[in-house]
């Protein structure tokens, strides 16, 4: 009983602490709704593979304020991605935008996919060609009906025992 | 024979890719400010907090932007070279005092050298956000006209400013 108590008073005290750490930093709700969902888009060039609102790195947590202000100022989602892109790069976007110098980073999963089925549709013709255009010689189908044959009656009892 | 030719060839233009990507720091991201006006600002000095220093100031010289902090371990392994750089007078240095406590990038200049012709103060890292800055130290190559011409990431190196920065400061200040 009094273990399960103190798990409780433990549950308890974790939740305060986890309550603690998500304080918004700023009291509005929407603002701050605002500020994730692109900090989500953007990309922290110090932990690389984070998005900025993953990221407790200094730099990010800079530029998550300056999204906070810009849309305080009245800036669009897209303003402020331009902003961004013309301070850190094509980079600094988690979905960067179709250009000559990154078509091949969107199409080219695709046209990988593609190439493989090619290819495996062709292994797959060539294989049922194979199989169809190589009859089976007389002495094969022979070995076949002895392999296949019902087995003798000394295999059949050691397989009831 | 032939049956291997194919994957063979697709292993050596994989290999090919891969080689060549081993040598590429995905840590250096290239500026899109590169051949840019180098972005204003007007922050405060770092030595004399009631005067200010803008890019203007350097007008009609070729220049380097240097941002540097105390508490960046990188910064500490590149400033002697900074140092003996700003001796040989080539051309003029301006340090970025980056997100960084005012006595402390001073007692930082002190006790290891002022390599910097002006020192900027940038206490809140807005004018690195400006210049794109995302690893101290970063070093700007910016000319007569007040265009940025390129970006060193990361601490400089004695190859990094013989073979690159070098050759472009003389393009840059002959012209």
């Amino acid at each position: 009983m009094a273990r399960r108590w103190l798990f409780a008073l433990l549950l308890a005290a974790s939740t305060t602490v986890l309550g603690a750490e998500a304080l918004p930093v700023s009291p509005d709700p929407e603002l701050e709704r605002r500020v994730m969902a692109i900090a989500e888009e953007l990309r922290c060039l110090v932990c690389q593979n984070q998005t900025i609102a993953d990221s407790h790195a200094e730099l990010a947590t800079d530029l998550k304020n300056q999204v906070r202000q810009m849309l305080k100022s009245g800036k669009t989602d897209r303003e402020i991605k331009e902003f961004m892109v013309q301070r850190y790069g094509d980079f600094v976007l988690y979905r960067p935008p179709m250009k000559t110098t990154t078509w091949m980073l969107w199409v080219g999963p695709f046209l990988l996919l593609l190439g493989g089925l090619g290819i495996l549709l062709f292994k797959l013709r060539l294989r049922t060609k194979r199989v169809v255009d190589e009859p089976m010689v007389t002495e094969q189908h022979a070995r076949a009906r002895v392999l296949l044959a019902p087995a003798t009656n000394n295999q059949s009892t050691t397989e009831s025992i | 024979m032939a049956r291997y030719l194919l994957p063979l060839s697709i292993f050596i233009v994989l290999a090919g890719f891969l080689g060549y990507g081993l040598k590429l720091n995905p840590r250096e991201v290239p500026s899109p400010l590169i051949d840019k006006p180098a972005p204003a600002f007007r922050v405060p000095q770092l030595h004399a907090a009631d005067k200010t220093i803008t890019p203007e100031d350097m007008r009609g010289k070729v220049w380097l932007l240097n941002v540097w902090a105390s508490w960046c371990a990188a910064c500490r392994q590149e400033h002697p070279l900074l140092v003996e750089f700003a001796r040989r007078n080539v051309v003029p240095i301006v340090g970025l005092s980056y997100k960084d406590r005012r006595e402390d990038g001073l007692a930082w200049l002190k006790e290891l050298g002022d390599p910097y012709v002006l020192s900027a103060f940038d206490l809140d890292g807005r004018v690195g956000i400006d210049y794109g800055v995302y690893g101290v130290p970063e070093t700007f190559l910016i000319d007569k006209a007040g265009i940025i011409r390129h970006k060193h990431i990361g601490p400089l190196t004695p190859e990094a400013l013989e073979r690159t920065l070098l050759p472009k400061i003389r393009e840059l200040s002959g012209a």
